[in-house]
C-alpha cells in the first residue's frame, strides 16, 4: 500500500486520512458498498419495481384475477374507448371521477385541519408547564392506535342509535334527532375526515414540535422585552422558521391521504359517497376480479401521486428560492 | 386585583383549558373503547360515561375463538419477521449509503424515497402475481414479503441518517487496523447502532402490525389472517346487530401493547420520526 506516512508526523491523526483516501482502500469500499446494497436492491425490485411494471402492463390487457397467465393485449381500452356510440373505460366512469373528487377533497380538508391542529398542539407541548411529559404521552395515543381499531372505535361512537356522539350532541341541544354519521351521504365524508384528523394530528404535532425546539431562544426574549404581541411574533417569527418542517409534514401526510384505504373501508365500506381511488381500484381488482381494469385505475392513482410529488417538490424549491432572495 | 393580573390569570386559565381539551380529545375515544369492552351486551343501548355494571364476558368470548388467537399469533410472526428482515438488509445498505461515497448513491437514495411514497394499490396486481408464483398466497410468508415494500425503504432511510452521524475517526481507526468493511460494520458500528435499530425496529413493527390492505387481499381464510383484518371482519356478520362489545375488547387487546410501547419509547419514537419523517 502506497501510504505516504511521514516519519516526522507529530500528530498521529494526520496520516490517517491519507491512507483512507488511498485508491485501493477506496475501491475496496466502493465494491463492498455495492455488495451491501445488493440484497436490499434485489428485494425492492422484487416487491416494488417488478410488481409496478406488471401493474402497468396489466392495465393494457384483459387480465382477470382467476387467470393472470392467459391475457390479451387490448391497448387503451381499460382507460378509454369509444364503442357503439358510448365511451367506456375508467376515464369514462362517473364512479371513478367521484372517487377522484372524494380523495382530493378528503386529502385537502384533512391535511389542512391536521396542520392547523398539529401546530396548536405543538405550541402547547412546547410551553413549559407541569405534567408536560404526561400530556405529550397522552397526545401520542391516537397515533399508536392501529387505523382499523380507531375506525372501529369511532364507528361505535358515531353509531346512530347507541353512539355517544349523537347522545352528547342531543344532550347539549345541538341536534334533535340522531344522525346516521357513517351511513348518511351528507355526513359520512365528515365522519371519515374526523377520524383521520384525530389519528394523524399527533404525527404533525411531533414534527412541528421538533422544529419548535430547534428555534433560537434569544429572539423571543427580545420580542418579549419589546412588548410585541405573541400572535404577531408567531406569524412573523415562528411560522416562517417552522415552514420547512411543516412542508415535510404536509408532503408525507398528503401522499398518505391520497392513497387512503383502511379508514374509509372500515367506516363506510363501499359507499360511493366516500369511495377513494384506492378503494375503487381494489374493488375492481379483487371483488370484480377485473385485473386489467383495476390496474388501469391503480396506474392512474400512481400517476396522480407522482404528479403531486413532482408539483410539490417544484413549488417547494421555488418557494425556498424566493425565501432566499 | 389589577387588570394586568386579571388578564394574566385569564391567559393561564385559558391555557389549562386548552391543555385539558387536547388531553380529553386524545384519550377519550380509547377510554370509551375500554369502557365498552367491559360493558355487558345488555347495557350497550344505555349510553353512559361510566359503566354501571362490568363484565369480562366480551374478553372471554374473543379469547375463546381460536381464529382470534391465531390472528394474534400470525400478526406477531409477520411483524417480527418483517422487522428482522428489514433491519438485516437495512443495516448493511445504510452503511453503504451513509459511509461510502460512490457514483449512483444519490440515485439509490431517490429510488428508496420513491418506493416509500408508492400507493400500495399500484403494486397490488403485480404483487399478487409474484405471491402466487412463489406459492405464498394465503400464507403469512406472502405478507412478510409484501410488507418489506414499506418497512425496508423506511428502515434504510432512518438508519442511513443515524449512520452518517457516527464519527469518522472510528472507521478510520478500523481501516488502519486492516478491518474489512464487513468487520467494520459488525464490530465497530453495530454496537453503536443499537439505539437507532431499536427505534426503527419499533416503528417498522408498528407499521407491520397495523397494515390492512395487503393483509386483506393476500389472505383468504380465518386461520391465516392478521389482527387488523380479524377486527375489521368481526363486523362483517350482520349489518344490524354488530357485536360491539367483543369488537371493542379485541381492539383493546391489540392496542394496549402498542400504546404501552409508544409511551415507554416516546422520546426515541419522536427522534426516529423526525429523522425519517416517514408516515405515522
Amino acid at each position: 500500500m502506497s501510504t505516504p506516512v511521514t516519519e516526522s508526523a507529530p500528530i498521529p491523526a494526520r496520516p490517517l486520512p491519507a491512507s483512507y483516501r488511498s485508491t485501493k482502500v477506496r475501491r475496496q469500499r466502493v465494491r463492498a458498498a455495492w455488495y451491501f446494497l445488493a440484497p436490499m436492491l434485489v428485494t425492492l425490485a422484487m416487491v416494488a419495481g417488478w410488481p409496478l411494471l406488471r401493474t402497468f402492463y396489466f392495465s393494457f390487457t384483459d387480465a382477470s384475477l382467476s387467470d393472470l397467465g392467459d391475457t390479451l393485449f387490448i391497448g387503451l381500452e381499460n382507460y378509454l374507448v369509444y364503442d357503439d356510440g358510448r365511451w367506456f373505460g375508467v376515464l369514462a366512469d362517473p364512479v371513478w371521477w367521484r372517487a377522484v373528487w372524494n380523495t382530493v377533497y378528503f386529502s385537502v380538508v384533512s391535511v389542512s385541519l391536521e396542520v392547523v391542529f398539529g401546530v396548536i398542539v405543538a405550541l402547547i407541548l412546547n410551553a413549559e408547564f407541569k405534567g408536560r411529559t404526561l400530556v405529550r404521552a397522552a397526545v401520542l395515543i391516537p397515533w399508536a392506535i392501529p387505523t382499523i381499531v380507531s375506525a372501529q372505535m369511532w364507528a361505535w361512537m358515531l353509531n346512530d342509535q347507541f353512539g355517544i356522539i349523537n347522545h352528547l350532541l342531543m344532550g347539549v341541544g345541538l341536534i334533535d334527532s340522531p344522525i346516521a354519521w357513517t351511513a348518511d351521504a351528507a355526513y359520512s365524508m365528515w365522519a371519515v375526515i374526523m377520524v383521520d384528523v384525530w389519528k394523524t394530528t399527533p404525527f404533525v404535532a411531533l414534527l412541528v414540535l421538533a422544529a419548535l425546539q430547534m428555534l433560537p431562544k434569544d429572539c423571543y426574549e427580545a420580542a418579549e422585552v419589546d412588548g410585541i404581541h405573541p400572535l404577531k411574533v408567531f406569524f412573523r417569527v415562528t411560522l416562517p422558521l417552522i415552514t420547512p418542517a411543516l412542508m415535510v409534514a404536509v408532503i408525507f401526510r398528503l401522499l398518505d391521504a391520497l392513497r387512503v384505504f383502511d379508514v374509509i373501508y372500515v367506516l363506510t365500506s363501499n359507499s360511493t359517497s366516500t369511495m377513494s381511488m384506492s378503494i375503487y381500484a381494489r374493488q375492481q381488482l379483487v371483488e370484480f376480479q377485473d385485473v386489467g381494469y383495476g390496474s388501469a385505475a391503480s396506474t392512474l392513482l400512481f400517476l396522480v401521486i407522482a404528479l403531486a410529488t413532482i408539483a410539490y417538490l417544484y413549488l417547494g424549491r421555488k418557494q425556498l428560492q424566493l425565501g432566499g432572495e | 386585583m389589577t387588570s394586568h393580573q386579571f388578564s394574566k390569570l385569564t391567559v393561564r386559565l385559558g391555557f389549562w383549558l386548552l391543555v385539558a381539551l387536547v388531553v380529553v380529545m386524545a384519550v377519550f375515544p380509547f377510554y370509551y373503547a375500554i369502557k365498552t369492552s367491559f360493558t355487558p351486551s345488555g347495557d350497550l343501548f344505555r349510553v353512559e360515561l361510566w359503566p354501571t355494571r362490568t363484565t369480562l364476558a366480551n374478553y372471554l368470548q374473543i379469547f375463546s375463538q381460536r381464529s382470534f388467537l391465531q390472528a394474534i399469533f400470525n400478526s406477531v410472526v409477520v411483524a417480527t419477521s418483517v422487522v428482522f428482515i428489514a433491519l438485516l438488509l437495512g443495516i448493511t445498505a445504510s452503511y453503504a449509503l451513509g459511509r461510502v461515497r460512490f457514483r449512483g448513491r444519490t440515485t439509490v437514495l431517490l429510488v428508496i424515497l420513491g418506493v416509500s411514497m408508492f400507493p400500495q394499490v399500484a403494486v397490488l396486481s403485480g404483487l399478487f402475481e409474484v405471491i402466487r408464483a412463489l406459492n405464498l398466497y394465503n400464507n403469512p410468508g406472502g405478507l412478510i414479503l409484501s410488507y418489506t415494500i414499506f418497512t425496508l425503504p423506511f428502515t434504510v432511510w432512518v438508519l442511513t441518517t443515524f449512520m452518517r452521524q457516527l464519527p469518522m475517526e472510528l472507521e478510520e481507526a478500523a481501516i488502519m487496523d486492516g478491518a474489512t468493511p464487513w468487520v467494520t460494520i459488525t464490530k465497530v458500528f453495530l454496537p453503536l447502532m443499537w439505539p437507532a435499530m431499536a427505534t426503527t425496529g419499533l416503528l417498522a413493527f408498528i407499521a407491520a402490525w397495523n397494515e390492512f390492505l395487503f393483509a386483506l387481499t393476500f389472505t383468504l381464510t380465518d386461520s391465516q389472517r392478521t389482527v387488523p383484518v380479524a377486527i375489521a371482519l368481526l363486523s362483517g356478520g350482520s349489518a344490524y346487530e354488530l357485536p360491539w362489545g367483543p369488537i371493542m375488547a379485541a381492539s383493546v387487546v391489540v392496542t394496549v401493547p402498542l400504546v404501552i410501547l409508544v409511551i415507554i419509547f416516546q422520546r426515541r419514537i419522536v427522534s426516529g420520526l423526525t429523522a425519517g419523517a416517514v408516515k405515522g
